[in-house]
């Protein structure tokens, strides 16, 4: 069975390394989820994002959501890496890497993955628009223990 | 007892601070805490009256007893990914 980890860092990501970390020799498929910033929301030209992240919540709640869905697809390796900081549009705020040895549970899983982190992990992020005002995205309320 | 209480993104912007140490009695909840916060004629008063908390990092409803020392983070609706 494989493992699982979780990062959250302020460098840019690196996709290559990412996927090449995930694999081993038992999998015969991995899957990366890229998450990007787009240039728009809601109508709304976007320059660029600011995350935040309570961090080591951020990544304990990120391992156990991997944990999760290995548990629940058997898939080898997941790795998740979400960044911090200011991020300009085209840059990846986040990459789920799921190696499996067939492509079904890899698909399921990183679906599982990339929906519960909408969901639970403490990340904020803040828009900045071409106008130049800044404001916090609204998102979705954890469940309360 | 003395929590060390943490706000992000919405309610840091209220709280004017990433962190606060708050002094509650003993016995103290986490509504407790939310209710003292509220109360304390700041821009906090604008927190939900039952706000997402987490106790020492994981989320935890609002009877949760406290304990000197436990780090309390208060979370808005989340928006990663």
């Amino acid at each position: 069975m494989g493992a699982s980890y979780a990062a959250v860092v302020a460098q840019p990501l690196d996709a290559a390394r990412i996927i090449a970390d995930t694999l081993s020799p038992e999998d015969g498929a991995a899957l990366l989820f890229w998450g990007v910033v787009r240039n728009e929301n809601d109508g709304r030209a976007v320059t660029q994002l600011e995350y935040h992240a309570y961090e080591a919540m951020a990544e304990r709640e990120l391992l156990r959501i991997a944990d999760e869905a290995r548990e629940r697809w058997g898939t080898g390796d997941i790795r998740v890496v979400h960044r911090v900081g200011l991020l300009e549009v085209g840059e990846a705020s986040i990459a789920i890497a799921v190696a499996a040895p067939h492509r079904g549970e890899a698909y399921e899983a990183s679906r599982y993955v990339i929906e519960q982190v909408k969901r639970r992990v403490p990340v904020w992020k803040r828009e900045g628009y071409v106008e130049g005002a800044h404001e916090w995205v609204p998102g979705f309320t954890p469940a309360a223990g | 007892m003395i929590v060390r209480t943490l706000f992000f993104a919405t309610y840091r912007d209220l709280a004017g601070t990433d962190e606060l140490a708050v002094e509650l009695p003993a016995g103290a909840r986490v509504a407790d805490l939310v209710r003292q916060l509220r109360a304390g004629g700041t821009a906090l008063s604008s927190l939900p009256e039952t706000p997402v908390v987490a106790v020492n990092m994981d989320y935890a409803p609002a009877a949760t007893a406290l304990r000197d020392g436990d780090e309390v983070a208060l979370i808005p609706p989340v928006a990663g990914g």
